[in-house]
């Protein structure tokens, strides 16, 4: 008798194979997992004791990015009070940076918190972009393409941090707005942001991001009880360009405590693995099913026109 | 003759003394060393000079409070004393002279590099200013305003879209 792959063996096979495929998908995703980022990736320490609510950083980011007119001037304070759908301020089309107040309770003043594109070391927006309209430079900017984005606004729902904001007035030619750490005009020639240098306190500090953190460091260990000791953007999200340090607990100034310490790619990464397993095995190997379901059938009939020709 | 000689003898013995065992703090620095006033003009692109008294500011703190350990002193601060108690005055006292008015350049982010660098985080020149100048004006009642210290030059104010580059009343920003 002709030795044929019997059904089940075929089944055991494709399933072997399948998993097989699923566990080198795997091994490629933990070896993206351990990427640290560019080691000579710039950054932003931002000490929220040190600012001060001035609003430069806006005006500067505004005449920088030459974004349009605001709405009051940059001197103008009561922004700070303003609220929009229940929540203060945010980044949007006409603005890559704003700051906004917190009365902290018990605290003899208010603190001031800057929000901008805090440029993760593996972005969330890059990754949910299916045109690949983002890019994570060298220098640490996470940039972005207008010429090839469709305007489906993935990188919005991704982003944890809710930052990139999508040009309305012109949505025929799609244009998603946000910080780019100036990566055009300044940082890609070794220059800090212009918000940065526009900044008088110095609560924004331009370098390295591997220099930042031990700057942070310092700051922490030397004033003891001046800040709370944790900086923002260190592990969140797999860590940020853009970091943080605060006098009070981060949740209390308005930041996200609960984002996860990896990248957001990691919770999605297992899903997006078989996308590709699924589009090039599954085919071929539901093929053969219904090629083996149906061999019986074809052979009966085969068996049929035999006896039917015979007669 | 041997009278006069036996003087001057002792006058030269009393001045090598007096400098040989003069303790350090006499070499510091005092408020009479310093200039009455110093004009501050590293912004003046968008905001005007200021002309900042620093006789009268003698009267409000020490010199260490702002020059830290450079003026020979005490060193009072922890931080510092922990390498400068002893390193009396400095060759260069200005604020100038260790903050840079470029801080970020690239060459200056290299010298951290240093592993031995113990100041990785001095601030530039606006940053010192504002820092030291602002801390102590809240605690002191002092001008912290913007411009209560240096108003907006015309450049100034087209950046802050303010004075006569204010948005035009009713305007709103176009977005959703």
């Amino acid at each position: 008798m002709k030795k044929t792959v019997s059904r089940r063996n075929f089944l055991k096979g494709g399933l072997a194979g399948t998993a097989a495929v699923a566990v080198i998908q795997n091994k490629e995703a933990h070896a993206a997992q351990s990427f640290e980022g560019y080691p000579e990736g710039m950054g932003v320490l931002v000490d929220l004791t040190r600012c001060i609510g001035c609003r430069s950083c806006e005006a500067a980011c505004n005449k920088e990015q030459e974004l349009p007119e605001p709405a009051k001037p940059f001197d103008d304070y009561s922004v700070f009070d303003e609220i929009k759908h229940g929540q203060k301020r945010r980044t949007d089309e006409t603005a890559y940076t704003v700051v906004n107040r917190y009365d902290v309770p018990n605290l003899d003043h208010p603190l001031f918190r800057k929000i901008q594109c805090n440029h993760c070391q593996e972005p969330a927006c890059l990754t949910s972009c299916f045109v690949n309209a983002y890019t994570k430079t060298p220098e640490g900017a996470v940039i972005y393409n207008s010429k090839v984005c469709v305007g489906c606004r993935t990188c919005m729902i991704a982003c944890p941090f809710y930052i990139p904001t999508f040009k309305y007035s012109s949505a025929f030619d799609p244009r998603i707005m946000k910080c780019v750490f100036c990566y055009d005009t300044r940082l890609k020639d070794g220059k800090p942001p212009a918000c940065v240098e526009a900044c008088p306190q110095e609560a924004l500090t331009f370098g390295r991001r591997n220099d930042l953190i031990n700057m942070g460091r310092q700051r922490i260990r030397e004033t003891p009880g001046k800040y709370v000791e944790h900086i923002y953007g260190e592990k969140e999200v797999g860590g940020t360009a853009w970091m943080y340090i605060s006098s009070v607990p981060f949740d209390q100034v308005g930041f996200d405590t609960h984002v996860p310490k990896e990248p957001i790619l990691n919770s999605v990464k297992d899903f997006l693995a078989i996308v590709p397993m699924v589009l090039t095995i599954w085919p071929g190997l539901f093929v053969g099913f219904h090629l083996l379901a149906t061999r019986k059938e074809k052979i009966k009939e085969q068996e049929k026109e035999d006896k039917e020709g015979q007669v | 003759m041997q009278a006069r000689k036996r003087i001057m003898q002792t006058a030269l013995a009393i001045a090598i003394g007096g400098v040989l065992i003069a303790p350090a703090q006499i070499w510091s620095m005092d408020a009479e060393d310093a200039p009455e006033s110093v004009t501050i003009d590293s912004l003046v692109n968008l905001y005007t000079g200021v002309e900042f008294d620093h006789a009268m500011h003698v009267d409000y703190a020490s010199c260490q409070e702002c020059h830290h350990h450079t003026t020979g002193g005490e060193v009072v601060n922890p931080n510092c004393a922990r390498c400068h108690s002893t390193s009396g005055e400095a060759d260069e006292v200005t604020c100038t002279g260790c903050h840079a008015t470029d801080r970020f350049n690239e060459t200056y982010i290299r010298t951290l590099e240093a592993p031995e660098l113990y100041h990785i985080d001095k601030p530039g020149l606006k940053g010192a200013y504002h820092l030291n100048c602002i801390s102590c004006h809240e605690t002191t009642s002092g001008p912290t305003g913007c411009q209560d210290c240096h108003t907006m030059t015309d450049a100034g104010e087209k950046m802050f879209y303010t004075g006569k580059y204010s948005p035009a009343k009713g305007h709103s920003a176009p977005g959703h």
